[in-house]
């Protein structure tokens, strides 16, 4: 047996999750370049063969990446405490969660596509041509669910669910996570409250 | 070469046992201890939280491409789970209109690995809830019986906590606990306002070390990675590994057993059948004694896929009782922001992996319109972030209003929203009831008449419904969390769950603490196994696991199971030396 063929047979009967959920069975159609997967410490086998495999494989076009892209700066852009979206990994994060939850695929897919026709029937070009001016109005009617009007409904929900991405892909980025000043993660001695955080909220520990 | 042959090692073990998680792990370690030669047969693979090969914790959500989504793994990617609610090969199914999840991890150790370390005892009445309600069923022993293996389990594996005096809520020998954090505070001091007591947690973590084998806690909040210094109490590296040390244990890893054989003459257990999940080869092992920790459901299953002319219901089931009457914590939650937390100073509040406070019941059922109680744990605080963290920001940004005091629309972008998320970050909490259900004849499991798993095993089916009593006790945790929520200034998020979602009661199975499916008690026509769980029908069979349990408490299980797969291995020792097995 070839080594495609082992790999195939393994993901499929011993350690493969095919038929279990589609996200995972999905995932099971590529193929793999012949050399053996290595298996990262935490990882299962079945996973890291997973993995490599969504890793092969591409779903955004360089339209839609473009258009993601640009959406991830406007909703997180670079400020004076850290940088954007974009430069902290976000579009390329988004692009993996498309392959690794492909029930994802279509509201992201057909959210771009109504962006674009709605773009297209106002100012004439795809929201990623568009210049900034009309890009921001565009957003600003979908960015503010009770204000939106009715027939752009579709268009809330797909930036409700950019949003998200977006921030969930910032946030639990190395940027991010210093962003937000996370603390943690490292080995320490609990000891409580901060002295000083206690007398700000008028709390103690003899109480 | 013929895969059917039964390959049959020709050796005969002291003891077989079935599964490495709380029940296995605890028998496997005290059996050998006493000098048994054990084989212990585990489903999964072989898994050691200290070995680089597995460890998770410590990692950044950036590590992982999906950030620790939950997509291969229910818990997240970094969770120390192999398994969740389906695994390939392995299905379950449910009779129409009813429903059941069942969370089953493969591997050594089982659940234990990333289970929440909530270690309650049970308290006197939760073994005798028939006797002071009239209604479920009262155990054949009560906690006279099982608190001086508690106390055992205490010492064994450590579990840190208060003394609080409180009758049905017993004290244990408590490891320091580590203080609360600050949404904790301010969450006891808004019950307090109610008369809602909250105590110190109680969990088995080591915030002292007790050995010289495991270390110390040092507060990175990720226990249900498991822990690479052995500070949290996990089967694998607590139990199975010291017992393997032995040299009295022969550990099988990938054998899934099939079936629990028998002699036809004597009617005693003769060992079990297994299939190797690698080479798919079919195996068995003989043993003096068998004991069942599989988990409560899997447990049922081989017992009643254990046919034979002799038991031709199952094994040790001619009360037909195996399979009825389980039963799992109701639960339902409910999260909320909490203003005053805004704007928060950073600093590292992981502390434990868990809650560091709880709320044990407190109310007296005898006012209320439902029969059994309800325990409340709480999240909050500061934590890593996570895949999901900032999803659904528009259902709050509204109503808080910005940095200069004027209100802002829901939803957004940019640096104002930015800030938003800085702003909201550690100021949301969240609480969680479990509760005791009321355990009922007509939810069971049973063998499904037409389907098998890709081992060619007979699965099992599911028939679960809740009654009224669950429902309502649910709505009563509702108006009790928004009570809280309210006392501390927060704001409820979501809709309050209605009737209509039967008060956001979570749907059976869901909190993972199976029950009551091998039921022990003193009456062979209504009980499979008497109070040592052994086999009324079967003399050298034992069930460990929470399957021998008639009720569950509003407590956790595990610590149960472990103090009564203690209590059990005793018995199996003294009966052996009597030579009564
Ligand atoms: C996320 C989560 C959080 C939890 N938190 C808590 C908590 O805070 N407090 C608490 O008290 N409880 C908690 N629990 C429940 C706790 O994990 C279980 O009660 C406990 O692990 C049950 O122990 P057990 O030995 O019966 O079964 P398990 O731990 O499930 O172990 C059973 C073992 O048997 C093996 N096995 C199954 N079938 C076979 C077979 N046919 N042949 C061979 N081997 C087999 C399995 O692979 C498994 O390793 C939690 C569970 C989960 C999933
Ligand atoms: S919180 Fe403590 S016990 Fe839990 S994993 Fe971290 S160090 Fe280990």
């Amino acid at each position: 047996m070839k080594r495609r063929e082992t790999l195939k047979t393994i993901t499929l009967s011993s350690l493969g999750l095919a038929g279990l959920n589609p996200q995972v069975a999905e995932a099971d159609k590529l193929m793999l370049p012949d050399e053996p997967v290595k298996v990262p410490g935490g990882r299962q086998k079945f996973e890291a063969i997973r993995d490599a495999k969504l890793k092969l494989d591409k779903f955004f076009t360089p339209h839609e990446l473009q258009t993601v892209t640009i959406l991830a700066d406007i909703i997180i852009p670079a400020d004076s405490k850290s940088g954007s979206a974009s430069q902290a990994g976000v579009p390329a994060f988004i692009e993996f969660m498309m392959k690794d939850q492909p029930r994802m695929q279509t509201p992201m897919r057909g959210g771009l596509r109504w962006l674009d026709n709605q773009c297209t029937k106002r100012y004439g070009k795809p929201f990623a041509l568009c210049p900034k001016t009309q890009q921001i109005e565009m957003v600003d009617m979908i960015a503010y669910p009770e204000q939106a009007k009715p027939e752009v409904s579709q268009g809330v929900a797909f930036f409700n669910m950019m949003r998200g991405f977006v921030a969930t892909g910032f946030f639990t980025s190395k940027m991010g996570i210093e962003d937000i000043g996370y603390k943690g993660n490292t080995p320490n001695n609990w000891e409580g409250v901060p002295e000083d955080v206690l007398k700000q909220y008028g709390l103690s520990y003899d109480g | 070469m013929n895969d059917f042959q039964i390959k049959k090692a020709a050796k005969v073990y002291d003891v077989a046992i079935v599964g490495s998680g709380a029940g296995g792990g605890m028998a496997a370690y005290t059996l050998s201890k006493a000098g048994a030669n054990v084989v212990l047969l585990e489903a999964g693979g072989y898994y050691d939280p200290k070995d680089p090969k597995y460890i998770t914790q410590l990692k950044w959500p950036y590590e992982s491409p999906r950030r620790g989504a939950g997509t291969t793994r229910p818990f997240g990617d970094f969770d120390a789970a192999w398994g969740g609610w389906e695994i390939e090969g392995e299905p379950y199914t449910s009779k129409p209109g009813t429903e059941f999840h069942w969370f089953r991890s493969r591997m050594l150790g089982g659940r234990t690995n990333h289970w929440g370390r909530i270690s309650l005892r049970f308290g006197p009445d939760d073994f005798k809830r028939k006797s002071l309600t009239g209604i479920g069923e009262d155990w054949p022993i009560g906690y006279d019986d099982v608190s001086p293996y508690y106390d055992r389990v205490d010492k064994l594996i450590g579990v840190f906590g208060s003394k609080e005096n409180i009758r049905n809520e017993p004290d244990g020998i408590f490891l320091p606990p580590p203080r609360p954090r600050l949404h904790e505070l301010m969450l006891k001091k808004a019950a307090k306002g109610l008369n809602i007591p909250v105590i110190p947690s109680r969990l088995s973590i080591l915030t002292k070390p007790i050995n010289e084998e495991r270390g110390q806690c040092f507060y990175c909040a990720q226990c249900g990675r498991a822990c690479q210094v052995y500070a949290d109490f996990s089967s694998s590296s607590v139990l199975v590994i010291p017992a393997l040390k032995t040299g009295k244990v022969t550990l099988i890893n990938n054998a899934m057993v099939r079936e629990v054989t028998t002699d036809q003459n004597t009617g005693k257990a003769s060992g079990v059948s297994y299939v190797d999940t690698v080479s798919m080869k079919e195996m068995s092992v003989q043993a003096k004694v068998v004991v069942l920790a599989a988990s409560a459901c899997e447990s049922a299953r081989l017992l009643l896929n254990s046919k034979s002319q002799r038991f031709p219901n199952g094994l040790a089931n001619s009360s037909n009782v195996i399979g009825k009457y389980l039963n799992d914590s109701t639960g339902a939650s409910r999260g909320a922001f909490v203003p005053a937390l805004m704007d928060r100073k950073r600093y590292n509040e992981d502390g434990v992996g868990g809650m560091h406070v709880f709320t044990p019941w407190w109310l007296d059922n005898s006012k209320l319109d439902f029969p059994r109680g309800y325990h409340i744990e709480y999240w909050g605080g500061m934590g890593m972030p996570a895949y999901g963290f900032g999803w659904g920001i528009e259902g709050l940004n509204g109503k808080i209003p910005g940095r200069d005091g004027k209100p802002k629309p829901a939803g957004g972008y940019g640096a104002s929203l930015k800030d938003d998320f800085r702003r909201f970050y550690g100021a949301y909490v969240g609480m969680a009831g479990r509760g005791e259900p009321v355990p009922l004849e007509s939810n069971y499991c049973e063998i499904d008449p037409n389907t098998v798993d890709k081992y060619g095993i007979p699965v099992l089916r599911f028939h679960y419904k809740w009654s009224d009593y669950e429902v309502k006790q649910a709505k009563h945790m509702q108006d009790t969390f928004e009570e809280i929520i309210h006392s501390m200034g927060g704001i409820a998020l979501g809709n309050k769950p209605t009737a209509e979602n039967n008060y956001g009661l979570e749907a059976p199975g869901k909190i993972i603490h199976e029950v009551g499916t091998v039921r022990m008690g003193s009456d062979p026509k209504t009980s499979a196994l008497n109070k040592f769980q052994q086999a009324h029908d079967v003399k050298n069979l034992f069930v460990v696991d929470a399957g021998a349990f008639p009720s569950q408490g509003d407590k956790n299980v595990t610590w149960t199971i472990l103090a009564c797969s203690m209590r059990t291995s005793e018995y199996i020792t003294d009966q052996v030396k009597q030579n009564n097995l």
